[in-house]
């Protein structure tokens, strides 16, 4: 999918970028057919940043767009499996060996 | 290291040893499956703990371990030879990943960590969705979470949990709250089973507030704890949230209910009730079928105050049985949990701080006695009596505390026995006796390695090939023992086996080419055997990996005399050896037995004190006397310390006894029975012979305690030699 835009969240998914993150994360998807989100990054996640992803991926579903998060940092992957929304995403979830923090 | 990773590791390895004894089992049973949830439910406990600490390399290898477990225990795969090695060889695997958070490393070596990539690989053969390896990195993409719940009648349901069922207010997160805080709290008061999110409420992009809650959890909690403690956990945002909580085992009207009062459609509610566990869609359909004929007039039946399990007897869906069975099941996890809730973890330190209180109590009780008495006032010395008694009786008491069973230490040798023979290719039990042998806690702890080295020398040196044991005449199978019981004051733990025995000449000829011996030298056979024990001593005609570096019995004997206990070895050619370490009960504090040589006090364990008797003047030239009939050594302890001063006109002598041999110990006076606190001696005494340590009097006076091992091995040394020097003529010279 040459089209995919690849979009690098460097601040944490929490309630004090929520606001900023939220227009970032809509305007991207609107000027794309297919979002790729590295969060490898993000060192902390809130429920603020979880409901945004989830708002993300609904939003993509209703319009026929593409999002797939490319890049799981291990603090976006433990919270995705406790709020068992793995699924949800259906995201390959990369585990390796070095990344264990 | 903070206090819940302490715990964690604690609490993890008892249940990584549960899991690795309950794998030795499922060798022997492999159709046990109550043995194969065990495992897994060890497994589990430790990967939903890890996952607590944020230990995530722990929680990552046992999500594979799981991953496998759950398929044997669901019957998708079978027991087998191969499976559970593997398995044994991720507990050891889980093992050093504890050492290295143990250890307070951010994460595990190289080495390791290669270690476990491997045994990831293999897992992976027993899974049925084999992850692609790619670059020694693995990709896993997630299956359906909640794979196990069908949709037929007797899908997997677990009624036994809380179900909590929350919807954030939109104000939560604008309040300085993290709702999802709240939940991961929430996994504290017990384990999480399932938990759905529910985020249908949240609007469409536009209206969207990124700085409210939309949030809902759906979750299954098991627990002991009460509705009451689960409401705690959201009281700081009681008033921002819904909160719905369900006891275990609720009435299928409830679920319905539940469904009902929530913002959410009925039936998407019912499919997150379905995948978190707490309905089946046989229970889903039937139960909103029901709720239709409730809101018909006059038909509110039987569904609405029947359990669940009792509506799903009367259609006929599971047997009486099994329904009862899983009850009664119920009842005995209960029961169980009830006997772990009767013990108290306590740190290991508290209790020896406490130990060492009493100490100074019973020095300080020993010296407001010794007062009383000097005071002459006869209330005064009752008073301090009953005091005595008292202080005795915490001391005991106090003692006791630190009394373990030696069993847990024992059973770790099943592993050992089982792989070393695997890989040895021979064919060996373990029997172990007397596994509710109570000894001291710091004892257990230092006498695993040595247990060891006797354990394994023994499989490895001891025990024949099956092929040579039938050709002797012996079963395929050799057995080792390890036995343990008390024997006057000390514990005695045995090392058994049925093998080929030491080989007197082999160890005879090793020494004479080491140079520890003349070839001269006549040496009776124990004498020979017990070469074994000097320092790089081995017999083994090739180094194994298991011994035979000669730097084993030498190390093993310093370790077990650091414990203040003996060790020896006794062995029959052709029929197996036996080797015996005894250790002092306690470290700590003992009974003992107070008596005086010129102005110096000297302590005897009382525990070894046979009787006491008067020195006849006769003897003056003797160390030995007539006993009943019995050649009684003797030691004069003021020849042997070199006390000064007069010898007094009556002296006592005190009979000792210690693994089976008797001694005398002169001394001027008996001053009876002591409560003796030992105090170790300084590095620079380490190497005296003769005392064990010291301890102070009532009157603060110092006292030695004798150690009476080394005066008994020192004074038949001494009698052997003098009678190897005067060709055994039957009298012995003067101490010198």
């Amino acid at each position: 999918m040459s089209a995919a835009k690849r979009l690098v969240l460097k601040d944490d998914l929490t309630i004090y970028h929520a606001l900023d993150q939220k227009h970032m994360l809509i305007d991207s998807l609107a000027g794309t057919p297919s979002l790729e989100l590295d969060l490898s990054q993000v060192t902390e996640i809130d429920t603020a940043g979880l409901q945004l992803l989830i708002l993300v991926k609904r939003e993509a579903a209703r319009h026929g767009k593409e999002l797939a998060i490319v890049a799981h940092s291990p603090a976006v992957r433990q919270t995705l499996d406790f709020c068992n929304l793995a699924t949800y995403f259906g995201d390959p979830v990369l585990i390796t060996a070095h990344e264990q923090g | 290291m903070d206090e819940l990773t302490s715990v964690f590791i604690q609490e993890g390895r008892e249940q990584l040893q549960a899991m690795e004894n309950g794998l030795l089992d499922l060798e022997q049973d492999p159709d046990n499956h109550d043995n194969i949830n065990g495992i897994f439910r060890a497994a589990h406990t430790i990967k939903g703990a890890s996952g607590v600490i944020e230990c995530h390399y722990i929680e990552n290898f046992m999500h594979r371990v799981e991953n496998v477990l759950d398929r044997l225990r669901n019957g998708e795969i079978h027991v087998s030879g191969d499976l559970t090695g593997l398995l044994l060889r991720c507990c050891d695997q889980l093992g050093r990943l504890m050492d290295v958070l143990e250890a307070g490393d951010p994460e595990p070596s190289a080495e390791v960590q290669a270690a476990g990539e491997s045994l990831q690989i293999e897992l992976n053969t027993y899974t049925a969705h084999a992850a692609p390896v790619a670059g020694g990195a693995i990709v896993e993409v997630e299956t359906d979470a909640a794979g196990d719940v069908h949709s037929s009648g007797g899908g997997v349901v677990n009624t036994d949990s809380w179900h909590i069922s929350v919807r954030f207010g939109l104000h939560m997160l604008r309040g300085g709250m993290d709702p999802l805080s709240f939940i991961r709290f929430l996994g504290s008061l017990g384990e999480i089973i399932a938990l759905e999110t529910v985020p249908d409420v949240m609007p469409p992009a536009a209206e969207m507030d990124p700085e409210s809650c939309y949030l809902g959890f759906e979750i299954r909690l098991q627990t002991r704890s009460s509705k009451a403690d689960i409401e705690r956990v959201f009281d700081f945002c009681r008033d921002d949230c819904e909160l719905r909580i369900l006891p275990p085992n609720s009435k299928l009207h409830e679920y319905l209910k539940l469904i009902h009062d929530l913002p959410e459609d009925d039936m998407r509610l019912g499919e997150i009730l379905v995948r978190a566990g707490a309905l089946t869609q046989a229970e889903l359909d039937e139960g909103l079928r029901a709720q239709l004929q409730v809101r018909l007039p006059g038909a509110e039946g039987a569904a609405e105050s029947t359990p669940i399990g009792e509506i799903l007897v009367d259609k006929k869906v599971v047997h009486k049985e099994v329904v009862e069975a899983a009850v009664h099941k119920q009842t005995q996890l209960s029961e169980k949990k009830a006997v772990e809730a009767r013990l108290i973890r306590v740190q290991a330190d508290k209790l020896d701080q406490l130990i060492d209180l009493v100490g100074e109590l019973v020095i300080a009780g020993a010296s407001a006695n010794l007062l009383a008495q000097r005071s002459g006032q006869s209330e005064l010395v009752e008073s301090t009596s009953i005091l005595s008694r008292l202080v005795e009786n915490i001391r005991d008491s106090a003692l006791q505390l630190r009394m373990v069973q030696i069993g847990e230490t024992f059973t770790r040798f099943n592993r050992v026995v089982r792989d070393v023979s695997k890989e040895l290719g021979k064919e060996i039990d373990l029997i172990i006796t007397g596994a509710d042998t109570e000894l001291d806690k710091s004892v257990v702890e230092k006498i695993g390695d040595p247990l060891m080295h006797l354990v394994r020398n023994c499989m490895d040196h001891g025990i024949e090939p099956a092929a040579v044991r039938e050709a002797r005449g012996k079963s395929r199978r050799g057995t080792v023992e390890l036995n343990a019981y008390h024997d006057s004051g000390s514990i005695v733990i045995e090392v058994v086996d049925d093998g080929g025995g030491l080989p007197r000449d082999k160890i005879l000829q090793k020494a004479i080419d080491k140079g520890m011996v003349q070839p001269t030298q006549t040496l009776t056979d124990q004498e020979i055997i017990n070469l074994i024990w000097e320092p790089g001593f081995s017999t083994a005609d090739q180094v194994t990996n298991l011994s035979g570096r000669g730097v084993g019995m030498d190390v093993v004997r310093r370790n077990i005399q650091n414990l203040r206990g003996s060790c020896e070895v006794n062995s029959t050619e052709g029929e197996g050896s036996k080797f015996t370490i005894r250790l002092p009960l306690t470290l700590a504090i003992i009974d003992g037995f107070l008596v005086g040589v010129g102005k110096a006090a000297y302590v005897i364990p009382l525990d070894m004190v046979v009787e006491c008797i008067e020195l006849k003047s006769n003897t003056a030239d003797r160390d030995f006397l007539n006993l009943r009939g019995e050649v009684l050594p003797f030691v004069r302890l003021r020849e042997l310390f070199e006390i000064d001063g007069e010898q007094p006109a009556r002296e006592n002598i005190v009979v000792v006894q210690h693994a089976g041999q008797k001694a005398g110990i002169v001394v001027d006076q008996l001053m009876g029975e002591f409560q003796t606190v030992i105090k170790p001696l300084g590095t620079i005494f380490r190497h005296l012979r003769g005392i064990g340590g010291s301890t102070i009097l009532g009157s603060g006076d110092v006292a030695l305690i004798l150690d009476v091992q080394s005066l008994i091995h020192r004074k038949t040394r001494q009698e052997e030699r003098s009678m190897h020097a005067n060709s055994a003529l039957p009298r012995s010279t003067q101490a010198n």
